[in-house]
């Protein structure tokens, strides 16, 4: 098997950015590359600070390219739910393949108190439904 | 204990940075999916790889990754070895157990993995590295 170059790979993970996208009240963060914990760490004060600065009630992190969560990246993805509530935003994570679910459960990270939706659609409606009942 | 398990091809990724544990997951998913591990068996060993290689890197700044297709009783595997110099773990039987972590970390790392892989085997000494050998086979 030809040896995977450590340089080639290193070079599409340097200087990646994770993009934060604004639509309406919410902010959707499509997560689509393989990220390192650095990375990771990143995005999580990269959501945080967005959240403040457009006043958004709801974030959906869409995770469906994703083929790997382990425990580190599992704990950012709860933390930053847990984070951006205390800011009195909602997290929704979407899209979680079912090859990561087992594996994250077998792992023994479960998400728990953490939203999730099926896809992008079902977490959108399930934002509506969480803010309708905040306002309420 | 090798003389078991014959090895078809090997091949191994030096841990010396972050980034490395990136570049080992993928390696050692590529291996899988060539060997035609199915889907969940894939993420079960991407994620053991990226729990012990993270450990490597984190505990002793660096160390390696063996990768390796073996076959053993007629049945074959991708054994993965991962050797660090750094400073062992003084008490193996605590870094194994649930929810116990001496970092960032989970303390799922060690136990995880272990769910993760079928073979798991940690041999560590105080101040001299720690060996975790883990295999994951191919159904028959």
């Amino acid at each position: 098997m030809p040896r995977i170059s450590s340089i080639d790979s290193r070079r599409s993970i340097v200087n990646q950015k994770i993009p934060i996208l604004k639509i309406k009240d919410y902010l959707i963060v499509p997560i689509q590359v393989d990220m390192d914990d650095r990375l990771a760490l990143q995005l999580q004060m990269d959501i945080l600070k967005q959240i403040e600065k457009c006043n958004s009630r709801g974030v959906i992190i869409d995770i469906s390219v994703i083929d790997m969560v382990d425990s580190y990246l599992g704990r950012i993805l709860g933390d930053t739910a847990r984070m951006a509530g205390l800011m009195d935003a909602r997290v929704v994570i979407a899209g979680m393949q079912p090859a990561v679910a087992i594996t994250l459960v077998e792992l023994g990270l479960g998400l728990e108190g953490v939203y999730t939706a099926l896809n992008l659609e079902a977490a959108i409606s399930l934002l509506e439904e969480l803010l309708d009942k905040d306002a309420a | 204990m090798n003389s078991d398990y014959r090895i078809e091809e090997q091949d191994k990724i030096e841990i010396l940075e972050e980034k490395d544990v990136v570049v080992c997951r993928q390696a050692c998913r590529n291996w899988a999916k060539r060997m035609n591990f199915n889907l969940i068996d894939q993420t079960r060993i991407t994620t053991a790889v990226s729990e012990l290689a993270r450990n490597i890197q984190e505990y002793a700044g660096q160390g390696e990754v063996q990768i390796q297709i073996v076959e053993k009783d007629m049945r074959r595997g991708l054994r993965i070895i991962f050797i660090d110099h750094g400073p062992g773990i003084k008490n193996i039987k605590l870094a194994m157990s649930e929810g116990w972590t001496s970092h960032r970390g989970m303390g799922m790392g060690l136990p995880g993995a272990k769910r993760l892989m079928d073979e798991f085997a940690l041999e560590s000494e105080a101040g001299k590295g720690t060996t975790v050998t883990t295999c994951k086979w191919l159904p028959l």
